[in-house]
């Protein structure tokens, strides 16, 4: 393929046989006799002046223009080039979008991406739109779109990146190894995450995160969670039901403690319920207390495991060590605390059943009895007052 | 309780009775002490502790519903709440343990009369229960109003309300604050429990308080809109003779009026005790529709 001719190359080549390689280059100098002239236009008005400088130093370069113009033979050419197709030289990327989501965009497909074509730069050029710290502005300029994410039933997802621990370090540190839009979703064969080739779709999702972060993979993998959805149960959780897919969050964060507890109750509500009535939920619902205990912090995140196995935090073996990590001091009978507890069911915790059946016993009858003692003595007193008396 | 000691000021006191079995029409009202001062602040301690412990303790209890994470919020969250909580709880403890080494005190040692039986004591007798029983009939217009002694038994159900609930809940908060030490003498489904018991009797406090003692005590015709007496201390003679007649000839009888004589309550101390009483009840009223609403909407 010609892109692979280097310009040094290409000079060299030059220097030597000045007869045998003048044709080509002429043929790029006679077309920028003409389109070398800055603000040329055609009949529509559009730009088809090219910045020579600029074109030369693109990664096309070397290129003549007629590589990639094919249509113009010579001059007079045809007043309306054919389109590019760029697939000539990139014919994998070319495959890929073909049976991607983009595959139907009414744009030049590779343009609306890697921008001006006399421009091109490698995607290890900071200037490029593709360099890794550009991408998410690259794809925002659609994705960030909202009239354009309704149209084609999109969540618009930009802004949600941008303010997610990923967007973050691309924007604030400039990290290139943070994720942006193409580390999960894909450069040029983005697949709909219903598709089960891609990498978003649901069973793919833990080893796609899995990329970068492999040591949490491992644990979730090990875990109950893990352990059925590589048998293919698609209702258990995969990362991005706990932390979402754009909006993610650090998970340290006040934010994202005090709200990730319902995410594991949408499964688990029977615990989610019961949960909610003990003090541990009463001190994260009123907030300003992050430490309370969450799931995880019992349960583990990632590497969740029943009671029953000895190396879950929750087997009675470990619970002084799990337990003694906020309570200190937890000691054997502490550790007995049942934090699922359910006063309403008799059969799984029956004192806790009956005490609370006593107490709304002695609630009710004390407030019946004063209920109706106080009543009939207003209504006496009013009679009485009534009456004449003053008091009653 | 005892009669109130010999701290009443006498210098604007009165000619006594000159027979008991006589009481000539003074010119003007003669007021009677009811409550000592310490008595009074033991009230004010334990219903301005109560009013933060309830409004702190039903913002957990109701820790879903939007008013409790509002109000929670306002004062910095769920440690701002405990705080106050946990602060107030304290204070009130103290307050119960100097009462009860109070009641010892005068009862056991000093052999004060009147503590643990008589009919100056708060311990229920055979009389509360036929007055019980009276007045339910007076109320449905079936026989003469009860004549009370010091303490009617609607008077000391409240105080034993009061005092056992401070030993359930009390001893309940601390089981769960104190958690681990707890723990070494109490199995863990104790833990359990303790917060059952204590957010129930926690609930049953506040309703009682709110609804029902708000009403027999200050709200009811008889003393509407409220009952200065747990305020100033004092009470007039026509009240006096009205609400507790078998006290008042008891203390006439005994020729005792001169020890409990005292001077009208000054204007300071009645404004006084309406801006905080009504302030408590304001707060109370508010806490109870809360409560019920949170209880019954969810």
């Amino acid at each position: 393929m010609k892109k692979h001719f280097s310009i040094g190359l290409s000079l060299v080549v030059f220097a030597l046989f000045p007869v045998w390689t003048a044709r080509p280059l002429h043929a790029q100098s006679d077309c920028l006799s003409c389109h070398g002239t800055p603000g040329m236009t055609d009949s529509s008005g559009k730009s088809i002046s090219i910045d020579a400088d600029k074109f030369h130093s693109s990664i096309h370069g070397s290129l003549t223009c007629t590589n990639c113009h094919t249509n113009v033979k010579g001059y007079p050419h045809a007043a309306n080039a054919a389109q590019v197709d760029c697939s000539t030289c990139h014919a994998d990327e070319a495959s890929g979008l073909g049976a991607s989501v983009h595959a139907k965009a009414s744009d030049h497909p590779c343009l609306s991406c890697h921008g001006d074509p006399h421009q091109i730069v490698p995607k290890t050029d900071a200037s490029s739109p593709v360099y890794p710290l550009n991408i998410p502005k690259t794809c925002g300029n659609c994705h960030g779109n909202p009239a354009l994410a309704k149209q084609h039933g999109l969540a618009n997802v930009y802004g949600s990146y941008m303010d997610s621990i990923h967007g973050f370090a691309v924007s604030k540190e400039g990290l290139l190894v943070a994720a942006n839009c193409t580390s999960c979703h894909g450069s040029h064969g983005i697949l709909s995450h219903k598709d089960p080739k891609s990498p978003t779709y649901r069973t793919n999702i833990p080893g796609t995160c899995g990329k970068c972060h492999v040591g949490i993979n491992q644990q979730y993998q090990a875990g109950i969670h893990g352990q059925l959805a590589a048998k293919g149960n698609p209702d258990v959780p995969v990362c991005t039901d706990c932390h979402t897919a754009h909006t993610i969050l650090e998970p340290t964060s006040a934010e994202f403690r005090m709200q990730s507890t319902p995410v594991c109750g949408n499964c688990h509500r029977d615990k989610f319920s019961t949960y909610r009535d003990t003090f541990h939920s009463q001190l994260g619902l009123l907030g300003g207390y992050v430490q309370t205990a969450r799931c995880w912090d019992c349960h583990q995140a990632h590497d969740v495991r029943p009671a029953s196995d000895p190396a879950s935090p929750i087997a009675p073996a470990n619970l002084i060590v799990t337990c003694g990590k906020c309570h200190t001091g937890a000691n054997a009978s502490f550790v007995q605390y049942q934090p699922h507890a359910n006063p309403r069911n008799r059969r799984l915790s029956p004192a806790l059943y009956y005490i609370r059946l006593f107490m709304n016993l002695l609630l009710a009858s004390v407030l019946t009895f004063f209920l109706i003692h106080t009543v009939l003595w207003l209504v006496r007193s009013h009679l009485a007052r009534g009456n004449g008396g003053k008091h009653a | 309780m005892p009669e109130p000691t010999a701290t009443i000021p006498v210098a604007s006191v009165p000619e006594p009775e000159p027979s008991p079995a006589l009481p000539p029409e003074p010119p003007r009202q003669r007021w009677f002490l009811r409550f000592t001062l310490a008595q009074r602040y033991l009230h004010a301690v334990l219903f301005t502790t109560f009013l933060v412990l309830a409004a702190t303790g039903m913002v957990m209890r109701f820790s879903g519903s939007i008013w409790a994470i509002r109000l929670a919020r306002q004062v910095g969250g769920f440690g701002a709440i405990l705080f106050f909580h946990k602060f107030c709880a304290l204070i009130l403890t103290l307050a119960f343990l100097i009462h009860v080494r109070d009641i010892f005190a005068r009862g056991l040692f000093k052999r004060e009369k009147g503590i643990f039986w008589g009919p100056t004591s708060m311990v229920a007798n055979w009389k509360d229960v036929k007055d019980l029983f009276a007045h339910f009939r007076w109320f449905l217009g079936m026989g003469p109003k009860p004549k009370f002694e010091r303490y009617a038994y609607w008077e000391k159900f409240d105080y034993w309300a009061v005092f056992w609930g401070m030993v359930v809940i009390g001893f309940s908060g601390y089981a769960m604050w104190f958690a681990p030490t707890f723990a070494r003498f109490l199995p863990g489904w104790a833990l359990n429990a303790a917060l059952i018991i204590h957010s129930e009797e926690g609930l049953l406090a506040i309703l009682f308080i709110f609804a029902i003692h708000f009403v027999n005590t200050h709200l009811r015709p008889d003393s509407f809109p409220m009952d200065y007496v747990i305020f100033t201390g004092r009470e007039s003679e026509e009240e006096f003779k009205h609400r507790r007649p078998l006290e008042y000839q008891r203390m006439l009888a005994e020729g005792r009026s001169a020890t409990r004589i005292t001077d009208a309550p000054p204007k300071w101390l009645i404004n006084f005790s309406r801006v905080v009483g009504f302030t408590a009840i304001l707060i109370g009223l508010t806490l109870l529709i809360l409560a019920l609403s949170a209880y019954f909407v969810g």
